[in-house]
């Protein structure tokens, strides 16, 4: 059907993973600057890699595997979850008592990467099929209400098991992301540390005019978080658009109904609560390994609320959207936070938006106006509190505004564009 | 992280005195528990909405208080020689009503936009507030402890084994007020159509009930009770004041409405009770059970909830949900 990119004539090209000409080298394209991105090859992207921008993009990546989870688990088979830092959590702390060397107060088995990874997705999933027969029992605002218990006992575990989470306040570090044969071995690759590329790799010449002699830690934990995510990624769109996501997808608009049509509803929502955990718990090992070192009150509720935004502000039952979520969520804090130094200088300095700072940042106690105040002291919010009220803001806006989230802006900016000069 | 609440009687007493004196000091949190998860379940009868913010603006509420009892001191800055405990419940009361005002703008900003909108997402909203709020609040209070200057201070009041204190006694009066004035209101006019709007909102609007009056008397209603639970909460047998932990106590209550039942003012009240006494009940007996670790007592409400839930999903007194294909 050439020239028709929207007549489908079969079942299967229309649930197609790119069924367009348009998308598949769109997305060719997003690869190969995925790929170039921490390598300094791009002109922009130079500046990326070599910043601590790159550190938020792999943490924006690892969110990623877990937001993944939770849209499937809310967005996909409509089970609201405020637990998904629990979950996390405890794909964290078997990582890290799988992973890290045992310490003077706390036990830890130090064995590789290749065990302690899938580990840590599997025990939370083991711990998601224990509580999904709550899912089955107690319904909608009453499950949100049980899963943000398990948020506060989930802290209070955290809190009092210190044999495994580290002191109170300190926390303890996460296994290093390394691939190592067995314990004790001599890594064979590290993604953790700086150093040339991989141990058969030496010094390529990527592109004419860059020269890679060696990688950051951060580009090789992005390659390695990156890989995972687009794993995740396909095996989370297969899910969605087969079987087993269609019969989530029944439960979530009408379970009852679902039921009839010969849905197992209590087998839909384990799976559900099963797969969403091992996102979550694979996310929260990554996560505490390239963090490397998180305080046991580190997984409370602003982090779920974190991963409910990430789902909301991306786009409810979409992958693409959960990907525009998370970097959204986790670069904005930065964003803002580059702006108001910057507009801080240019009150002080006088330049051209020194009115706009003056306005928004206080700069000493005596400055009457302004929302973010800039040291601890001081009226105003601190550009922390600042983020997390800014965070708020996104949300409700979102919500009143753009229900779909950023992927339905993205639909219609698409639709304008695809009709245009004949959009109306 | 949660306050822990500091038994500082339970030392050093006979077991009749520690018993009678969890009871009562577990009978006033209950009270305060109470307090706040009336006015949740109010909000959610009358609106159908989830108020997660209610832990928010109790601890906004308490905040308020201390800035009109002890910084801008109303109305002590104009009338002289005012007994303290007057001076002090009028800044109360100026700043309950303070509170009550945001609870009617919160609603009319964000929540009368989402009326249709699936329940959950209006749950996520009030999430989104909920962290505004705390923001904004925990900023004003410099993130430190502010004491509310409330004039009763820690005394007590001895029958027998039985140590009480005013505030505890003032806790509980408040309380047994507070529902005599929802049982009147409910029997007036405008309680009628309250109760009729949370019946079936359309039919009311048909018969002339203006559901967005309604809406905004039933988040006015729950502001206040939000914030005279807060103060409760950070006054002297509980905490030394307002902080940033305020919001997280307020939280309990939640597993409180669970309990008893999401849609259930008979629920609230006794869900509270019976949260306040268990959470009272852990800190006095198993305070000092080493293996339980740092903060169960804390940790109670969300246990019970979790094994009420389990047993009756609707909660004791909650109406249970027809399901229809």
């Amino acid at each position: 059907m050439r020239g028709r990119p929207n007549l489908y004539t079969r079942y299967s090209s229309e649930m197609g993973l790119f069924p367009t000409t348009t998308k598949k080298v769109s997305i060719a394209l997003l690869g190969v600057i995925a790929v170039l991105l921490p390598l300094a090859a791009l002109p922009f992207a130079g500046y990326l890699a070599s910043s601590s921008w790159l550190i938020l993009i792999n943490r924006a990546l690892v969110f990623t595997i877990a937001a993944l989870g939770l849209n499937l688990l809310s967005g996909v088979a409509g089970q609201i979850s405020l637990g998904h830092s629990f979950f996390m959590a405890v794909g964290a702390y078997t990582a890290v008592f799988l992973g890290s060397e045992a310490g003077s107060a706390t036990w830890g088995l130090g064995l590789p990467m290749w065990v302690w990874l899938p580990a840590a997705g599997i025990v939370a999933a083991v711990v998601g099929i224990l509580v999904a027969p709550m899912g089955v029992r107690v319904r909608g605002l009453y499950l949100a209400f049980a899963t943000l218990g398990l948020v506060f006992i989930g802290l209070y575990l955290w809190l009092n098991l210190n044999k495994i989470t580290g002191t109170p306040g300190i926390g303890r570090r996460w296994p290093p992301l390394e691939l190592t044969l067995w314990r004790g071995m001599d890594p064979i690759i590290s993604f953790a540390t700086n150093g040339p590329l991989w141990w058969w790799l030496r010094p390529v010449n990527l592109l004419p005019w860059v020269q890679i002699d060696e990688m950051t830690g951060a580009a090789k934990t992005y390659f390695f978080v990156g890989v995972l995510v687009v794993l995740f990624a396909i095996v989370a769109k297969n899910l969605m658009r087969t079987r087993v996501g269609r019969s989530w997808a029944a439960i979530r608009d009408r379970d009852i109904a679902a039921e009839v049509m010969g849905v197992n509803e209590y087998k839909g929502k384990t799976q559900a609560f099963a797969i969403s955990s091992f996102y979550a718990g694979v996310g929260g090992a990554l996560f505490g390994s390239v963090v490397g070192q998180l305080i046991p009150q580190s997984w409370d509720l602003l982090l779920a609320v974190d991963f409910i935004a990430i789902v909301l502000i991306g786009g409810a039952g979409t992958v693409a959207g959960t990907l525009m979520g998370t970097f959204f969520v986790v670069l904005i804090p930065r964003a803002v936070e580059n702006a108001t130094n910057f507009l801080a200088v240019q009150a002080q300095d006088g330049g051209a938006l020194s009115w706009l700072g003056n306005l928004v940042i206080r700069t000493s106690p005596d400055d009457p106006v302004g929302i973010i105040s800039l040291g601890a002291a001081g009226p105003g919010l601190s550009i922390f509190q600042f983020n997390i009220m800014l965070f708020g803001v996104l949300i409700i806006v979102f919500l009143i505004v753009e229900p779909l989230g950023l992927y339905g802006i993205w639909v219609r900016v698409r639709n304008y564009w695809k009709g245009w000069p004949f959009s109306y | 992280m949660i306050g822990l609440v500091i038994f500082a009687q339970a030392v050093g007493q006979t077991p009749v005195e520690k018993l009678v004196n969890a009871f009562s000091s577990g009978i006033a949190l209950g009270a305060i528990y109470a307090l706040l998860s009336l006015g949740f379940v109010i909000i959610f009868k009358a609106t159908q909405v989830v108020n997660f913010a209610q832990g928010a603006i109790a601890a906004l509420g308490a905040y308020l208080v201390v800035y009109f009892a002890t910084v801008v001191n109303i109305p002590g800055r104009w009338i002289e020689d005012i007994p303290s405990w007057i001076q002090w419940s009028l800044s109360a009361i100026v700043a309950i009503a303070f509170t009550a005002l945001i609870g009617i703008i919160i609603e009319r900003v964000t929540i009368r936009p989402m009326i249709g909108q699936p329940l959950f997402a209006v749950a996520i909203i009030t999430l989104g507030l909920d962290l505004i709020i705390r923001a904004v609040t925990n900023d004003f209070m410099n993130n430190s402890i502010r004491g509310l200057g409330d004039p009763w201070g820690a005394e007590l009041y001895e029958v027998g084994p039985l140590r009480v204190s005013y505030t505890q006694l003032i806790t509980v009066g408040v309380l047994v007020a507070i529902v005599l004035m929802l049982v009147v209101f409910f029997r007036s006019r405008t309680g009628i159509a309250m109760q009729a709007t949370a019946f079936d909102q359309e039919a009311a609007m048909a018969q002339g009930i203006s559901v967005g009056k309604v809406f905004a008397i039933a988040w006015a209603i729950g502001a206040v009770l939000a914030a005279i639970g807060g103060i409760f909460s950070s006054v002297a047998p509980r905490a030394a004041g307002v902080s940033p932990v305020t919001a997280f106590v307020a939280f309990r209550a939640f597993p409180a409405v669970i309990i008893g039942g999401l849609d259930s003012i008979t629920g609230a009240i006794l869900g509270g009770m019976l949260i306040g006494l268990a959470e009272v009940f852990a800190g006095t007996y198993l305070g000092s059970v080493s293996w339980l670790g740092v903060g169960f007592s804390g940790n109670v409400p969300w246990i019970l909830m979790m094994i009420v839930l389990l047993v009756r999903p609707h909660g004791l007194f909650g109406t249970k949900e027809i399901r229809r294909v």
